[in-house]
């Protein structure tokens, strides 16, 4: 362990928890200074291990710094500066506090070098992110919160117990590449733990759910870091795992699909999170190390990562003003308002056109390293597929928020209207270095390309590279225009998967009263007719047995049901305590099945 | 407010612009036409300077499969990717739509906004 290595997580935590005692004049310089540091901190950090606990058997490590997590940890520590930057008038001290504990998690999670560490910070990643959907305060942000917690318990038990497993199985806790090739449970269990958090369906309905319930700023953290530490967590522990391949390749469309019919702009985002992050996740299932089109991908799916974060941070914080200053997200209430907010309109476009990849613009220098890849690889499909994703993001992300958002038929009502304007200059500012860096990036490859973790031989400006992406681009936005029509969002919610457990309490109540009271009356029935109980009843054990086991058991099992079911409407309802007793009561219940069946 | 003067300026004028972009479009895929025609010449000046030049492994494996007969299709037909991005949009806007129609028990998939709040 060196002498003094100061965790960059540590600065956040420090910050945050100072953060109430800051004098109000000195608190918007203390807002910016912890980031800046914190950023700074990141940047001077030289390679190397650094941070190590011994702890009996393990070893725990705080902070591993090679150029896979510095790159990562270089565009987390960017965006939380341009993110408090953005949320630098809000009030409430407890949000800031919230927003950096939970980019805290997402950066000890980066340097973590050992599975425990790593879970840890990932527990505190959830924990954080959960305030920022609390704090919008609507009727319904307590029971989205809960919610998204449990989900993201859930995620965390399976990772804990891929954890557990794979312990056994190596005696390792190292944070390293698993093998992927003859995986075991445990690599399946800490890669359905990472799939879970980078929303992979059918893993994924937490996300729409909670980006578009939490604040105006708090969506903006949310965006950049869960999912993309998620994204990390898979390049280091399973790349070139082939199951990733369709996965991403599914992500990428059914993020698009449901773009199509949401109504609502920051949920239609949130959407568009989805299938970006397919992109990269079947980057990683690309990246054979020993290919070269593998280490293509590996790059590929880093750089995406860098250049998502800015431009969905960007559109995020263009939705996140319209609905600070009108109070309305979605399309149907706004419309027109480009007269309003014409500097909010043009830096939303800028995000929308790196997103879909324009020549100049970040995702053109990222997106087509892994599309590349895919072709390289000889999986066409896969490079067709992820193609025609793209020509869906542009015809959502680039051209139906902006559209109507800003154009399009006007749906405002007059205080709405009356209340639009461009938002204040922390919140342009922060959109602006977004913007400005998206716009770099895509000119300047460089200084993107130097910082991925191989070499980089790739290059995007070719003529046919770039009139491929123009045409493809072009004559999609075509379409848009003469199926406007079609495209008009409608006043409505499209059906995902959460519905599970939204309306799975009825589900539950359901099996608890019909199929598992049939078995009882079964068994009952059994024992009358069957001719046995005449004799059986004879001897006092077999009353026992009757009395303790048979009603024990199946009784047990009905009430456990009930129970269930009842959790479940508590946790539609929302009580903390039940719902996390019940996370760490499964976590416990696999701990035992681990302990006895191994 | 000049942004928005400017927005107006070109909203005034929406028949030019959409005549404009229409240009645009087709000058983009004659651009297409020209480059293909070009790196075909080339191609076909390489092979007579030697066969070894032009045999990229994607040409020669480009043989069998669907993906890989778009694939071949995509390499040498020009404005292909034209066609692609539009046809893309078309299948992702009707895909979606059927999608956001069909019925889980009593309801569609795009359903009224309560719904969970009842």
């Amino acid at each position: 362990m060196s002498e003094l290595w100061i965790h960059p997580a540590l600065i956040f935590l420090i910050g945050g928890a100072l953060l109430p005692l800051i004098p109000q004049a000195a608190r918007k310089s203390w807002l910016l200074l912890v980031p800046i540091l914190a950023f700074a901190r990141i940047v001077t950090m030289s390679p190397g291990t650094f941070g190590e606990l011994h702890f009996g058997n393990w070893t725990l490590t705080f902070g591993r710094v090679d150029r896979l997590s510095q790159v990562f940890g270089y565009i987390m520590g960017l965006m939380a500066v341009i993110g408090t930057l953005y949320g630098l008038h809000v009030k409430r001290t407890a949000e800031h506090i919230a927003a950096w504990t939970y980019v805290a998690g997402s950066i000890g999670a980066l340097y973590a070098g050992d599975f425990i560490t790593l879970f840890l910070f990932w527990e505190l990643m959830a924990i954080g992110s959960t305030f920022l959907i609390w704090f919008r305060g609507r009727d319904g942000s307590i029971a989205a919160g809960y919610r998204y917690l449990m989900v993201h318990m859930a995620g965390g038990v399976a990772l804990l117990a891929g954890i557990m497993l794979t312990y056994r199985a190596t005696g390792s806790l190292a944070f390293n590449a698993l093998d992927v090739v003859h995986p075991t449970a445990g690599t399946w269990l800490i890669t359905i733990g990472f799939l879970l958090n980078a929303a992979v369906p059918p893993l994924h309905a937490w996300l729409p759910d909670a980006y578009g319930e939490a604040t105006f700023n708090g969506s903006v953290f949310m965006c950049a870091f869960t999912t993309k530490t998620a994204v990390y967590a898979l390049l280091r522990g399973v790349p070139g795992f082939d199951i990733l391949i369709p996965l991403g390749v599914i992500m990428a469309l059914y993020g698009v699909v449901y773009a199509v019919l949401e109504n609502d702009s920051r949920r239609l985002l949130a959407y568009h999170i989805i299938s970006q992050v397919g992109y990269m996740v079947a980057g990683v299932g690309l990246s054979q190390l020993d290919t070269e089109f593998g280490r293509l991908a590996f790059n590929g799916a880093c750089a995406h990562a860098f250049a998502h974060i800015l431009y969905k941070g960007l559109l995020f914080m263009g939705c996140g003003t319209v609905l600070h200053q009108t109070g309305e997200s979605k399309f149907t209430e706004l419309g027109g308002l480009y007269k309003k907010m014409p500097w909010t309109f043009v830096l939303t476009l800028i995000g929308g056109l790196s997103i879909s990849a324009f020549p100049l613009f970040s995702g053109f220098v990222s997106k087509s390293m892994i599309v590349q890849a895919g072709f390289d690889s000889k999986m066409l499909w896969v490079g067709f597929l992820l193609t025609l994703a793209s020509a869906g993001t542009f015809l959502h992300t680039g051209l139906k928020v902006p559209y109507f958002i800003f154009f399009g038929k006007n749906n405002c009502k007059p205080q709405t209207w009356a209340r639009a304007s461009d938002p204040g200059w922390n919140m342009t500012a922060a959109m602006g270095v977004a913007a400005f860096l998206c716009i770099f990036i895509g000119c300047y490859t460089p200084y993107l390309y130097n910082k991925l973790p191989f070499p980089v031989e790739y290059h995007p400006y070719n003529t046919g590279h770039v009139m491929e992406t123009l045409q493809i681009l072009l004559f999609t936005a075509l379409g848009f225009f003469l199926m406007l029509k079609k495209l008009t969002p409608e006043a409505k919610i499209s059906l995902d998967l959460d519905i599970l457990w939204r309306r799975g309490g009825p589900a539950f109540l359901w099996l608890a009263k019909k199929p598992i009271q049939a078995v009882d009356t079964f068994v009952g029935e059994l024992y009358n007719v069957g001719g046995l109980l005449p004799l059986m009843r004879t001897s006092r054990l077999v009353g026992l047995f009757d009395q303790y086991v048979i009603d024990g058991v199946v009784d047990g099992f009905a009430t456990g049901f009930r129970s269930f079911g009842g959790w479940l409407r508590g946790a539609q309802r929302g009580g903390l305590q039940q719902n996390l007793t019940a996370a760490f009561g499964l976590g416990a219940a696999l701990l035992l099945a681990y302990l006895f069946i191994f | 407010m000049s942004l928005v003067r400017f927005i107006d300026f070109l909203r005034d004028r929406l028949g030019l612009v959409i005549k404009a972009c229409l240009a645009l479009l087709a000058l983009l895929m004659v651009a297409d036409i020209v480059r293909v025609l070009l790196s075909h010449g080339h191609e076909a000046a390489a092979e007579t300077v030697g066969p070894d030049l032009a045999s990229a492994p994607s040409h020669a494996e480009a043989a069998h499969g669907f993906w890989a007969h778009l694939y071949h299709i995509a390499e040498t037909w020009p404005v292909f990717w034209s066609f692609f991005g539009f046809i893309a949009c078309v299948i992702i806007v009707y895909i979606s739509k059927w999608y956001g129609h069909l019925k889980i028990g009593r309801t569609e998939i795009m359903t009224r906004e309560n719904f969970y709040n009842e």
